[in-house]
């Protein structure tokens, strides 16, 4: 995903100053990405030339609106599913499977060292014992669903590891 | 912080000659009062062995375990029972409550065996019950609770009596994980509320973390531990390159 498909998703609502399609791309994206707002005008003024948003000016402050081909546009990508072939160049991925290959003892410290690292992040992310819920306003509901897809994604990669070292001890070592 | 079990070198191993299994290798860590550890590790690493003979199941090959302050090294089979059965709950991953028993009788039974009266057996068993969120139904059978709710009363067994030390084996392997988040909650709040330290042997990466602990075990040693920190919002997940 790029700047554009977030900027277009959100001209869909209606029309736009910049810098509210700044803080409006970053409040739903629940504050993982941060956009100078240089990065916004450029990125405005690229749809522009491509015609899937149309600038008007009025009392010396531009806003946009998306078009038909923006639509368009904004529809395809909605459509569009991430592919799995080929795998993407995850780095914990990569850096397991180099471990591997240079032998099954690199391999497992490598794993037990990743993994130690995955299980803290997890730990961290812990529900408090006692703790009271944050009040419904302190964090927004993409702010949440962040929060949910790092430990969602964190215990993959625990699984994913625990997964590498059974095949690594049952095809390695004669244990 | 007070040890309520400590195993000190233990070594387990299992049969003999070619069929010999060294299911520990020389194991040592200790579990405080009130403290949550979480044991995980491939099939076979010894998970569950550690739970047996942390909680006196079995005898170690070597090495030592302390548990509630007092080394069971010499310990006769009869005050061994009597220890394990004042001080250790256990909690598996089959909801081993007896059919022709209620769900209070189930939860009595411990300290009926430990000679309790009948009253007072009672009383502590409706109030265990009352602590795992079971105050309905006491006189019902088993098969008339659902999974969740039978390994509620199987865990209220587990602390009846005030015991210091719960070892639970996959204790939420046949729930369903709504139910199974329940049952976690459960034992995450219990060294919290009533004092009693947890052992939980898992292979949920979601519920090990939830220990104040974490214990890895492959082939039979502790290959690593992790504590958990502070909780920190900030904590970057991605990209992890220690």
């Amino acid at each position: 995903m790029a700047v554009r498909e977030g900027l277009l998703a959100l001209l869909g609502e209606s029309s736009t100053h910049g810098y509210q399609l700044k803080t409006g791309f970053e409040a739903a994206t629940g504050g993982v990405w941060r956009l100078n707002v240089g990065q916004v005008y450029t990125t405005l003024d690229r749809l522009v030339r491509d015609g899937f948003v149309a600038v008007e000016e009025q009392e010396d402050q531009r806003s946009y609106r998306i078009t038909e081909d923006g639509v368009a546009e904004l529809g395809s990508w909605w459509d569009a599913v991430p592919g799995d072939e080929p795998p993407q160049r995850d780095e914990l991925m990569l850096k397991v499977l180099l471990a591997i290959s240079q032998g099954r003892e690199q391999g497992l410290a490598v794993i037990d060292r990743q993994r130690t690292a995955v299980l803290g992040l997890l730990q961290a992310r812990r529900p408090r014992r006692g703790a009271r819920p944050a009040p419904a306003e302190a964090r927004s509901l993409a702010q949440e669903l962040v929060e949910e897809a790092l430990v969602a994604r964190a215990e993959a990669d625990l699984r994913w590891l625990d997964r590498c070292e059974q095949r690594l001890l049952a095809t390695g070592g004669g244990e | 912080m007070t040890a309520i079990v400590e195993l000190d070198g233990v070594v387990k191993v299992f049969g003999a000659g070619a069929t010999e299994v060294r299911a520990l290798g020389g194991v040592t860590f200790a579990v405080d009062e009130g403290e949550m550890v979480a044991v995980r590790g491939p099939s076979g690493c010894g998970k569950s062995t550690l739970l047996h003979v942390a909680g006196s199941l079995e005898p170690p090959t070597e090495g030592r375990v302390r548990l509630a302050g007092r080394d069971l090294a010499g310990v006769d089979p009869v005050d061994l029972a009597a220890i394990r059965r004042r001080d250790v709950g256990f909690v598996f991953q089959r909801l081993n409550l007896v059919a022709a028993l209620t769900a209070l009788e189930n939860v009595m039974l411990p300290l009926e065996l430990d000679g309790v009266p009948p009253r007072r057996a009672r009383s502590e068993a409706a109030e265990a019950l009352l602590q795992v969120g079971v105050d309905q139904g006491l006189t019902r059978y088993p098969d008339d609770f659902s999974g969740g709710q039978q390994q509620r009363i199987a865990i209220a067994r587990a602390i009846v009596g005030s015991r210091r030390l719960l070892l639970a084996d996959e204790p939420t392997g046949s729930l369903d994980t709504t139910t199974g988040d329940a049952v976690m909650e459960l034992l995450t709040s219990l060294p919290a509320t009533t004092g009693t330290a947890v052992v939980l042997v898992t292979h949920e990466p979601r519920y090990a973390s939830w220990a104040d602990r974490v214990i890895s075990l492959r082939d039979g040693v502790i290959v690593d531990e992790v504590r958990a920190p502070a909780p920190d919002p900030g904590a970057e997940l991605a990209g992890v390159t220690p």
